[in-house]
């Protein structure tokens, strides 16, 4: 059954007056909205979002100035580049739009300072809060249903009721793996590209292969982020695009009850 | 069916408000940044990363490499043979009648032939050199530190900056090369100024017949070509005032990422 029925229903009920003591609900779908997300976790999600769209066509801004991917301590040794694009990426996706390295350092080093800093107050919420604990750590229950996350995901079912308050385990594993895993990464193999932060412990870049090999890392760790994002803005549109989207801009998140479900 | 409509709706206009607004932005983006202002904004951070990189890494070494790490040939950038007649000269004759000159905020002002940088004390370094546009080279120079040749001159205490001025011309008005350090680099042990690359005469390629080692720097700070090193207080008075050729083309002057 579905919310557009409500109003004819709502009609008959008006005109066969029913005896009060009936709980006149029970027989339609209800829903009901909750607070998904703080305030902090929502401006915190589009701060990332815009300093990681502004670092990925910057970043391609200054890749273009040498646009050869190596592996190894230096682009010239007897090792071939693992890629090479003659033209490099085109101008609509880099920042700025025409060739201009220096100004697409500009952005670049400014908004990887953003990233960092939303990174870290992050980091210090989702542990002071309940947020890490309540809504990303895995319970044990989740990890016996992973097998049937997997299929859900596959033929696009989502959870309803009760159960789409919480997030799914391929979701907060997810979730997990490009908070603590990729995006520190990606800010790491940015930090293996400085000279003067491959001093701290001299030879330290050598453990992810060299300087060019970290250069390669970094930038096959950002096109990561944006496989990453792709599929997260899929499963946003296929699980109800204006409901997430403006429970990430108000927080307010509108949820189908059980037995609505049922009635189907 | 009336709700997967309104959804659909919904969906094909968040998108074309999305896609417009990205459009948007980023012409936006383009015009801000020919604007003085943003810029300057940005230009914040280079500033927040030099005071990190300095307190997370204050005087530490960089990476010394292995000859089985030597590029097999050291990329020549930028300049490759400078344009100057007098440079010409200089070179025709193998820089026999090149001085280095060192002046400014010094107590003795110097000129020093190649013979006498090569009777002083010498370091020879493997180290990769990164370069700006994203590729890096492993070469081994040999040369004097930027250190000693300033006790020999002495610095006056006002000095702040070594400003190197060098013989390629970069531009149609015949810009000679510049750039600037602070005493960080200066006194840094690896900053030498080298006369030899891979064991053999620096090449004209690679900056013959003096070029700057600043090992914590990407490479448009190691200048090439050097006649001569001048000491500041300020370098506002130098090309437009932002420390460098690059520099004054929009790129920092700090140079350790």
């Amino acid at each position: 059954m579905e919310t557009g029925d409500i109003p004819l229903d709502d009609g008959q009920l008006m005109a066969a007056p029913a005896p009060p003591s009936s709980p006149p609900a029970e027989a339609w779908p209800r829903s009901h909205s909750y607070q998904r997300h703080s305030l902090p976790v929502r401006i915190m999600h589009w701060v990332n979002f815009a300093a990681l769209a502004i670092l990925l066509m910057s970043g391609l801004q200054i890749f273009n100035a040498y646009p050869v991917l190596n592996w190894g301590r230096s682009s010239y040794s007897d090792t071939p580049p693992l890629l090479v694009l003659a033209h490099g990426f085109p101008s609509w996706l880099t920042l700025p739009g025409p060739r201009w390295l220096a100004m697409g350092r500009r952005w670049h080093l400014f908004f990887a300072w953003i990233l960092v800093m939303n990174g870290l107050a992050y980091v210090i919420y989702t542990v002071a809060s309940p947020h890490l604990r309540r809504d990303l750590t895995p319970t044990r229950s989740d990890w016996r249903s992973i097998g049937q996350s997997v299929i859900d995901h596959l033929r696009l079912r989502h959870p309803r009721g009760q159960a789409a308050r919480r997030y799914n385990v391929l979701q907060k594993l997810t979730y997990l793996f490009v908070i603590f895993g990729l995006l520190p990464f990606v800010v790491l193999m940015g930090w293996a590209l400085s000279p003067r932060l491959d001093t701290v412990i001299p030879g330290w870049v050598d453990f992810f292969g060299g300087r060019q090999s970290a250069r390669t890392l970094h930038f096959i760790a950002a096109w990561t982020l944006v496989a990453f994002l792709f599929v997260h803005v899929f499963e946003v549109l296929v699980s109800g695009l204006y409901n997430n989207v403006r429970s990430m801009i108000t927080g307010r998140y509108v949820v189908e009850d059980e037995h609505a479900d049922q009635s189907h | 069916m009336r709700i997967k409509a309104t959804e659909r709706s919904r969906r094909r206009f968040m998108l074309r408000m999305l896609a417009s607004t990205g459009a948007a932005l980023l012409a936006g983006c383009d015009a801000a940044s020919r604007k003085s202002w943003l810029p300057n904004v940005l230009g914040v951070a280079e500033r927040a990363s030099r005071s990190a990189q300095r307190l997370v890494a204050p005087r530490a070494m960089a990476q010394e490499f292995t000859v089985a790490d030597l590029s097999p040939q050291f990329r020549s950038n930028g300049t490759a043979n400078p344009e100057d007649e007098r440079y010409q000269g200089l070179a025709a004759r193998q820089f026999v009648d090149w001085r280095l000159g060192v002046d400014g905020l010094v107590q003795h002002p110097l000129r020093l032939s190649l013979q006498q940088l090569r009777a002083m004390p010498k370091r020879t370094q493997i180290t990769r050199h990164d370069c700006v546009e994203g590729w890096s080279a492993i070469g081994q120079w040999t040369g004097v530190p930027l250190s000693a040749v300033l006790q020999l001159a002495g610095p006056r205490p006002e000095a702040r900056y070594v400003v190197f001025h060098c013989a390629d011309p970069m531009d149609e008005q015949g810009t000679k090369y510049y750039e600037s350090i602070d005493f960080d680099d200066t006194f840094h042990p690896q900053t030498i100024l080298a006369y030899e690359l891979n064991g053999a005469v620096l090449p004209i390629a690679n900056g013959a017949p003096l070029r700057v080692r600043i090992e914590r720097q990407l490479g448009y700070k190691m200048a090439k070509y050097i006649m001569r090193i001048e000491l500041v207080s300020s370098f506002t008075h130098i090309g437009a005032g932002n420390g460098g050729y690059w520099e004054d083309l929009g790129y920092e002057w700090y140079a350790g990422i």
